[in-house]
């Protein structure tokens, strides 16, 4: 009953953004607004009634083929959808938050241009979503894959009458195709070796055409993991997602917070079983999650911007789930997935309502003393940031980082274990930075001094409902994925549980606390730390983000810039140039004999013929 | 009397297609280069005469006749474009009118 | 006989080359005649009456005619003639006249070299002959000369009007 319901959580907002798109003209700012977060909201409905009847049924997974997409010899790809604990706690997020995330955007872009676009776009990328976590096979994984970045190019894109934001856009799209290509060479050689795009096929035949470490498997988990890692905004990949804050604050919650990033770490949950076959290209998992979460972390403490800050957070803190993914902890991952989206999408969403309160103000020397004036943007950021740096305990965060930190020292990886304990420390550090830089000290501009709070449904029950996910409450969600991912290696003792959780939980007051001191008293002590020497520089690579963007700059860019060069002049066409210039030399000269002179045309013609007659007086 | 020897006939006309063709390649004035033009056409109807009177054959003459039709044309046709030329460029150089210099 | 042909080729040779060096067009014309009169002399002298008749009456008579009115048009003054002077320079007239001695040499030799001994009587060959090969077998030749003739004759017409004012002239038809 409930599994025929399933395809209208795609289906709800593919009509949403449909009439959106056919009604451009005649929907107004509220109409518009309101079909958005309608359809996201009846999708959100009905994953409540399938969650409800999985939960209280016998939590098996279940498929509906709807129809059978092309049908050529033995390859016949299905639009169909596969129900299980993973894909069911993917559909709860994108629509729950999701639909929140509408909400709360039907407030934050009031009075913008071309909100039915917005909405359109945003609705269409829900379907993408949810196509994307419910297809059965890799194919329509595929197609919802390519939806969604479709969707972030549009929305990053989305004030266009700045080049600066279409270049982000741009670069975005192009960094995450390098990622997709990946992906697509990882489907084709899997393809040919299994003859089947079936998920669930895949993860039967593996194991038995497959030895363990095998190179072939290696290969298509190393270049599924290439588009994660474009996607997912992972090391190398990572360059785009700070640009990509270009895009309204909204589309930064929904998808390159809580959803579309964390698509990679779905991708690789969901075809655990080639990962557990090829050990190397999961301990890669590992180390680029480690990596990530460390280099973004440091990036996160030296910017100034605070959809940035938070950028570079989500990178870390998807660099965790990397982590529990490389430590083969599924479970963990997806859970901190969840909480993530939680968390994060209330701190993007503060932040739009700090931005929106301060006209338009993202730069956080230019906020600050804003505590008292927009309490319930504040309560969001101390919220979401308490999740965010697992204070223990009381937030979600918390139990979420815990268990990853928990599986990574019971698979003895305690190298990813360290980077995740520094990685807390410098999250815990960041956070602070965040918090007190925009709603504590003196205003940093009229623009913060005159900032109104929002009012409104659509701006306090999102903030609400999101908060009370991202405290201990969220935690209570235990996803039911034990049926379909792996127990991690944590699950088989509890030995030094204890332990660990003091250690982690020490880390991250630790890490409050002093934060807390340095940022609220010794503030102008570390302005003149940054200032010089090398605080600065410092300061300015971790600004820079490591400096990859200048990197690839060099690398990438250029290089290929200078081939373009080199090939608009066609090396094959530079050959026939010569041949054209020839003719051209040729013309040159014979134009001179042109000397529109009857007497040198009379004396050339007799000329001709003298020769002429030589020649034949010579040979008579 | 033993007559003339053909040769020497051709050869007048050659010496007098030489002498115009001479002129025509180095006179500037149009009225000059056209008088040459009748000296070259006039050579060419004189070897046509001692061809047909060296083999006693009227067509000769009849060729002569077409000839000095051709002339007649050309020179009408001829003056009536150095009227054209002098009324234009009003000097009757033929460097002048160079319009066809590329 | 013989004496007529020589005689008249030498003073056809000599005004020919007064044609050509002259300077004052009048005189260049006045040498032309002469050429042409000396040239139907050899026609007489080869024989060919006929052709020596249309030789003075068309060519020294009509068409030279013709030349001279346009000269007179014209009206050449001595600054015409200086003009002349001016252009009849070594540089001008040295590399045709060795173009034209070299095509002469060529043609003399390829003459000499020919299977000669070909003499002409003098015998007369009168217009009665030419007209029968004219009216006989040669009768398209007549007719094409005539429509020569006639597109001489619109050519010349058409070509050599002059714009009467300047509307005219905006026409640009001539």
């Amino acid at each position: 009953m409930a599994l025929t319901l399933l395809p209208l959580t795609f289906l709800f907002p593919l009509a949403g953004c449909l009439i959106l798109a056919l009604g451009y003209r005649h929907l107004g700012e509220r109409a518009s607004a309101a079909v958005g977060y309608t359809s996201v909201g009846l999708a959100a409905l009905v994953t409540v009634f399938i969650v409800i009847d999985f939960m209280f049924g016998d939590q098996t997974p279940q498929r509906l083929t709807l129809w059978t997409w092309v049908a050529v010899d033995h390859f016949r790809p299905t639009i169909g959808l596969m129900l299980d604990g993973l894909a069911i706690t993917m559909l709860g997020v994108i629509t729950g938050v999701g639909f929140l995330i509408h909400l709360f955007a039907a407030w934050y872009m009031r009075g913008e241009e071309g909100i039915t676009r917005f909405f359109a776009y945003m609705n269409l990328f829900v379907f993408s979503m949810v196509l994307l976590v419910l297809g059965d096979n890799l194919l329509l994984l595929f197609l919802g894959w390519e939806g969604v970045g479709l969707c972030s190019y549009l929305l990053i894109g989305y004030y266009y009458e700045h080049t600066e934001n279409g270049m982000a856009a741009f670069k975005a799209f192009v960094v995450t195709r390098i990622g997709d290509i990946f992906l697509a060479i990882g489907l084709f050689l899997l393809f040919t070796e299994l003859g089947t795009l079936d998920i669930a096929t895949i993860l039967d035949k593996a194991p038995a055409l497959w030895q363990k470490g095998n190179p072939v498997v290696e290969a298509a988990a190393l270049l599924l993991l290439g588009g994660a890692l474009g996607k997912s905004a992972q090391l190398p990949l990572h360059t785009w997602l700070a640009d990509a804050m270009a895009g309204p604050t909204p589309v930064s919650a929904l998808i390159h917070a809580a959803t579309m990033v964390t698509a990679g770490v779905y991708l690789i949950a969901r075809m655990h079983g080639l990962y557990d076959l090829a050990p190397t290209a999961q301990y890669i998992v590992g180390l680029i999650g480690a990596l990530t979460l460390l280099i973004a972390g440091f990036a996160a403490l030296a910017q100034t911007d605070i959809k940035r800050i938070l950028a570079y957070s989500t990178m870390s803190q998807i660099g965790y789930m990397f982590l529990a993914l490389g430590v083969g902890a599924y479970s963990a991952a997806i859970f901190h997935l969840m909480i993530h989206a939680f968390f994060k999408a209330l701190l993007f969403l503060s932040a739009g309502a700090v931005i929106i309160s301060c006209h338009h103000e993202q730069e956080m020397a230019r906020l600050g003393g804003l505590w008292r004036k927009l309490p319930l943007a504040y309560a969001g950021f101390v919220i979401g940031g308490a999740a965010l740096a697992a204070l223990p305990l009381v937030t979600a965060g918390f139990y979420s980082k815990d268990e990853i930190l928990w599986e990574a020292f019971a698979a003895k990886q305690s190298g990813l274990l360290a980077a995740g304990l520094v990685g807390a420390l410098l999250t815990s550090f960041y956070t602070l930075r965040l918090i007190v830089g925009t709603f504590h000290g003196e205003p940093g501009s009229d623009k913060a001094r005159h900032a109104d709070p929002g009012k409104g449904i659509q701006h306090g029950l999102p903030l609400i409902v999101l908060m009370v996910l991202s405290t201990f409450i969220g935690a209570g969600i235990t996803p039911p994925l034990s049926d379909v991912l792996p127990a991690g290696p944590g699950e088989a003792t509890e030995s030094g549980h204890t332990a660990l959780e003091l250690m982690a939980s020490a880390t991250a007051m630790g890490g409050v606390l002093i934060a807390g001191w340095l940022f609220l008293f010794r503030r102008a002590w570390l302005g003149r730390v940054v200032a010089r020497g090398p605080g600065a520089w410092l300061w300015h690579l971790w600004h820079n983000a490591w400096g990859f963007d200048a990197l690839f700059d060099r690398l990438l860019v250029r290089p290929y810039k200078v081939l373009v060069r080199w090939l608009r002049g066609d090396l094959i066409d530079a050959l026939f140039m010569i041949l054209a210039a020839l003719v051209r030399v040729c013309n040159a000269v014979l134009v001179r004999t042109q000397t529109g002179r009857l007497r040198t045309y009379a004396t050339s013609m007799v000329l001709g013929a003298a020769l002429v007659l030589l020649a034949l007086a010579m040979g008579y | 009397m033993n007559g003339i020897p053909m040769e020497h006939g051709l050869a007048l006309a050659a010496v007098l297609f030489a002498l115009g063709l001479a002129g025509l390649m180095f006179r500037r004035n149009m009225v000059f280069v056209l008088m040459s033009l009748e000296v070259m056409l006039n050579a060419a109807g004189l070897a046509f005469i001692v061809a047909g009177t060296a083999w006693g054959q009227p067509e000769g003459q009849a060729m002569f006749l077409l000839v000095i039709t051709l002339a007649a044309a050309e020179a009408s046709v001829a003056l009536a474009l150095l009227i054209q030329l002098y009324h234009r460029f009003k000097t009757l150089d033929t460097d002048k009118a160079s319009g066809m210099r590329g | 006989m013989e004496l007529a042909f020589y005689l008249g080729g030498l003073v056809a040779v000599i005004a020919t080359l007064g044609v050509i060096t002259g300077t004052n067009a009048v005189h260049s014309l006045l040498n032309l005649i002469v050429s042409l009169i000396a040239v139907a002399i050899v026609f007489f002298a080869l024989g060919a009456p006929f052709a020596g008749a249309l030789e003075i009456i068309v060519y020294a008579g009509a068409i030279m005619v013709l030349f001279v009115f346009v000269v007179m048009i014209l009206n050449l003054g001595q600054g015409a003639v200086e003009q002349e002077r001016l252009w009849l320079q070594a540089r001008t007239w040295i590399l045709p006249a060795i173009l034209s001695l070299v095509l002469l040499g060529t043609l003399l030799v390829t003459l000499s070299a020919g299977d000669g001994g070909r003499m002409i009587s003098g015998d007369m060959l009168t217009a009665k002959a030419v007209g029968r090969t004219l009216f006989g077998p040669w009768l398209l030749v007549v007719e094409l000369a005539a429509m020569l003739l006639l597109a001489g004759l619109v050519t010349a017409s058409h070509v050599g009007r002059l714009p009467r004012d300047r509307r005219d002239d905006k026409k640009g038809g001539n």
